[in-house]
């Protein structure tokens, strides 16, 4: 009798499977518009696997960040640049067929390496509180305290660099 | 069957790979990035499930910092793509070829 929790495991892994596939290799479409929705499901879905690993925090961060800010950012650009041309051309076999092979040998050795793996115990509540928001904040702002103030800086020179390239007379 | 660690490696592995045929495959250099960022968030999952199975919390804060960073990766990253298709109204990857020998 399987857990109602696993029933959900395998649901969102097919839906962030299925969606992600259909971001990448879409047969219907091969609109960059299609692609960025279908990978905002499948990010949606990552979200719902977080909440299953106790992640809750990062499960609204993923919404939040991924599937409001970055997708919003893809799609801004998508339509500023107006792609129709990808409906037209036709992808190359050899480059398929060669691209293919590579990505499924890098599966082999990603799914014999996670087979591997030490199986370990989802940790219990009274262990350790993974998944509770103010233990990640007690966390982040001791022991990596220094690494989120880099990251501020990190933000900062981002956001320069995105206006300076955006300038109209890129020099 | 109880879902463990391994569940979620596997799942992660899959989608990695899916973002790099999409890498590899795909011509037009916006749905290239998006395969970037399939492969960014396969990256994570497998850190959160390490992190949920080996009672850590260092994955998740990890997770947290590459969301971060991602999020300027795809900033910068449009903006050039943005400059690019400015100056050579393309954003396919086989028509630039400058530096092609």
């Amino acid at each position: 009798m399987p857990q109602f929790t696993d029933l959900l495991f395998f649901a969102f892994a097919g839906m962030a499977l299925l969606f992600g596939f259909l971001t990448v290799a879409n047969p219907v479409s091969r609109n960059p518009v299609t692609s960025a929705m279908f990978l905002v499901l499948t990010i949606i879905s990552l979200a719902g696997l977080y909440l299953l690993l106790h992640a809750f925090f990062l499960a609204a961060v993923q919404v939040l960040v991924y599937a409001g800010a970055v997708m919003v950012l893809f799609l801004f650009v998508i339509m500023l640049l107006d792609i129709k041309e990808e409906e037209r051309r036709r992808l190359k076999t050899f480059t398929v067929g060669v691209g293919s092979v590579a990505v499924a040998a890098l599966l082999g050795i990603l799914t014999v390496s996670a087979l591997s793996a030490k199986p370990g115990s989802p940790a219990g509540q009274t262990r350790l509180a993974i998944g509770d928001t103010a233990e990640l904040g007690k966390v982040l702002f001791n022991h990596w305290l220094l690494p989120f103030e880099i990251l501020s800086v990190l933000l900062l020179v981002a956001m320069v660099g995105v206006i300076l390239l955006s300038k109209k007379d890129l020099k | 069957m109880n879902v463990g660690l391994q569940h979620y490696l596997i799942v992660s592995g899959l989608l990695f790979s899916l973002g790099l045929l999409g890498v590899v495959v795909r011509r037009n250099l916006l749905v290239i990035f998006m395969g970037l960022e399939l492969m960014l968030n396969a990256a994570n999952l497998s850190l959160v499930a390490f992190s949920r199975y080996n009672a850590n919390l260092d994955g998740q804060v990890m997770v947290f910092f590459i969301i971060t960073v991602a999020a300027a990766e795809v900033a910068v990253g449009l903006a050039l793509i943005v400059a690019l298709y400015r100056k050579r109204q393309t954003a396919h990857v086989e028509d630039l070829t400058t530096l092609k020998l």
